[in-house]
């Protein structure tokens, strides 16, 4: 059984209809790439399954469960993390703050046990710390625990969203755009990097990327979108060479 | 050992400021305690608006309308039979309000758990808007709370409002009002819940994406500080001993507001400041409302003048100070050490930012 997979899942924002009838299958361990022109509704579909946006058709499971229209925390809490496009750091919170708000979810803090500093929360806390530097100190973040996230360069700030999705410790984790404004060498290092943590996190990754060399070299499966249709699906090498796939992105010969 | 050290500090510092404030009660006169009463008060009510405003970045104008509750509430639960049945001489009081005496410390819990429960209440429409439409829609609840406490004569008595109130907010309730906000909102904003108010304000779709109950959190934070908003309303109605709705408009609101933002949003530290600043010079001003000899010619009295006096500074924070006076900075003992003593060696150990607390 997949890991998460949609059905037939449509999203019309009033008369544009951003996905038409995604069908998405995950198999567990799987790294899916999603690519397509700019506006072929990539991240309308990372919105929908993540319950930023409830689709007006269709269904989203994950798990076995259906999670359609679920609220953004609930779907977090059932292990499906993600990155965003544009960078959604908590601006006035340090980089260890940020990924300690990835801990909110094992930490379950209520108002009169935080606040008292009770001996549960207090002994909850300190794993989430310890934990939260040790994810840090995997990319190498550790000694800007301190800073305040955005006076982190881009590059960093990127990995430490990247980070801070791992903290909730999800099975499942969705990249939008993760090489965005990466120079070759660095893509080449996030490529190793989705593996590694792949492979340590036992994660099933989808991502949504422009870097056809990432894409390329990183993914067991392609799915293809443009204006919302899935216009092709495969390994890369099949995805390489469709026609249809070239027309999308080069225009008909 | 470095945290027991400025615990020892921070607990001889409170020792240190209850030592003073007994010194302040015994000898300061009346006018000048009651300043001092008032700067606690408005500590209570700027950390309650700070808490929403600044910490979970609500914007939210309805505080007036909670301070109100409170302060009914409590003045209706503490009164002996005899100051109802003097003031209620328009329209006897509501049967069941008649013979209700409770103690006052009480009386101020129940007044802050009927704001909550306002608060509760109007928080679960009001928080589905954001931004300048939360300010709107939340000023128009403090309105209505206002219009409902001049109508409900048997309740409230109306526009008469309630005079005699017996003055049970004296320096020690009031201040250990204010050390006891102060003390919550530390551990608050430096705990897990903190993180998560702060995230919601910086992000929310981000903070709901990592399994923060966005809207519950939102509703938590705006009834705490209904709660708080409704404790420093109770204790400004025993400590000035009389109220009516004509106290409780949206210039109340405006005060407080005036005192979070010259003291940081997201500030502690400078919320407290701010609020004795204010308040201090708030009084201090009085001489401006009243004829003005300038020696060339003399002014007629304005009253209102001392309030261009704060317009003036609320422009020149925006002008040069955006984040206020502490931005999001808060007091520490290790700041302090910084600031101070530039020779000692082997720097401070902050962990957390410097959020360091100030109690």
């Amino acid at each position: 059984m997949a890991l998460l997979s949609t059905e037939r899942v449509t999203m019309r924002f009033g008369g544009l209809t951003a996905v038409s009838r995604l069908d998405v299958r995950i198999e567990k361990d799987e790294i899916v790439g999603l690519i397509g022109p700019n506006g072929a509704g990539k991240t309308t579909a990372f919105n929908v399954i993540t319950g930023m946006n409830t689709p007006t058709e269709g269904r989203v499971l994950f798990a076995g469960e259906d999670i359609t229209g679920m609220a953004r925390h609930q779907i977090a809490r059932r292990g499906i993390a993600r990155t965003f496009q544009n960078i959604r750091l908590f601006k006035e919170m340090s980089v260890l703050e940020n990924v300690l708000v990835g801990c909110h979810l094992r930490l379950h803090p209520n108002l009169f046990e935080a606040t008292l500093h009770l001996p549960g929360y207090r002994r909850r806390d300190a794993e989430a710390r310890a934990f939260a530097m040790d994810l840090l100190r995997e990319v190498g973040l550790e000694s800007n625990a301190d800073e305040l996230a955005t006076s982190l360069p881009y590059g960093k700030q990127r990995r430490l969203e990247i980070v801070r999705a791992l903290a909730t410790r999800p099975s499942m984790l969705l990249l939008d755009e993760p090489a965005a404004g990466m120079n070759p060498h660095e893509s080449l290092e996030l490529m190793h990097f989705i593996r590694r943590i792949r492979d340590q996190f036992g994660l099933t990754i989808l991502l949504i990327e422009h870097h056809m060399q990432v894409v390329m070299g990183v993914c067991h499966r392609i799915y293809v979108l443009e204006y919302g249709q899935t216009i092709a699906q495969g390994d890369p090498a099949a995805i390489q060479n469709d026609p249809k796939v070239i027309e999308a992105y080069l225009g008909a010969q | 050992m470095k945290p027991k050290r400025t615990h020892l500090y921070s607990l001889a510092a409170a020792v240190a400021f209850a030592v003073l404030l007994g010194v302040a009660d015994a000898t300061l006169d009346a006018f000048s305690l009651r300043v001092l009463d008032l700067c606690a008060i408005y500590i209570v009510l700027a950390l309650s608006l700070n808490l929403v405003n600044g910490f979970t970045g609500l914007f939210s104008l309805g505080h007036a309308g909670f301070m109100a509750v409170g302060a009914y509430t409590c003045a209706l639960l503490t009164m002996t039979p005899e100051q109802k049945e003097m003031n209620f001489f328009l329209e006897p009081i509501a049967p069941w309000l008649a013979h209700v005496t409770i103690p006052f410390i009480p009386a101020l819990v129940v007044a802050g758990l009927v704001a909550a429960a306002l608060g509760f209440v109007i928080a679960a429409p009001a928080l589905r808007l954001r931004d300048d439409y939360l300010a709107i829609a939340t000023l128009g609840f403090a309105e209505i709370i206002r219009v409902v406490l001049t109508n409900a004569q048997s309740i409230t008595n109306g526009a008469l409002g309630l005079k005699g109130l017996p003055k049970f907010a004296g320096t020690w309730e009031v201040w250990g009002c204010a050390a006891l906000s102060v003390a919550f909102m530390v551990l608050l904003t430096r705990s897990a819940y903190g993180r998560a108010l702060k995230a919601v304000r910086d992000d929310e779709i981000a903070a709901g994406a990592m399994g923060v109950n966005v809207f519950r959190t939102k509703v938590v934070s705006f009834t705490v500080s209904s709660f708080m908003a409704g404790v420093g309303g109770a204790l400004l109605g025993h400590l000035l001993t009389t109220i009516d709705p004509k106290m409780f408009t949206f210039m109340l609101t405006f005060n407080i507001l005036l005192v979070v933002v010259l003291g940081g949003m997201a500030s502690i530290t400078g919320s407290v400041i701010a609020s004795i600043g204010v308040t201090i010079l708030m009084e201090a001003l009085r001489f401006l409302d009243g004829p003005l000899d300038l020696g060339v010619f003399q002014l007629e009295a304005r009253p209102g003048l001392r309030m261009v006096v704060f317009s003036a500074l609320l422009m020149a924070v925006v002008l040069f100070r955006q984040r206020g006076l502490m931005g999001s900075r808060e007091f520490s003992w290790e700041m302090l050490s910084r600031a101070r003593l530039p020779w000692r060696k082997g720097g401070p150990a902050g962990t957390d930012g410097g959020t360091h607390g100030v109690a």
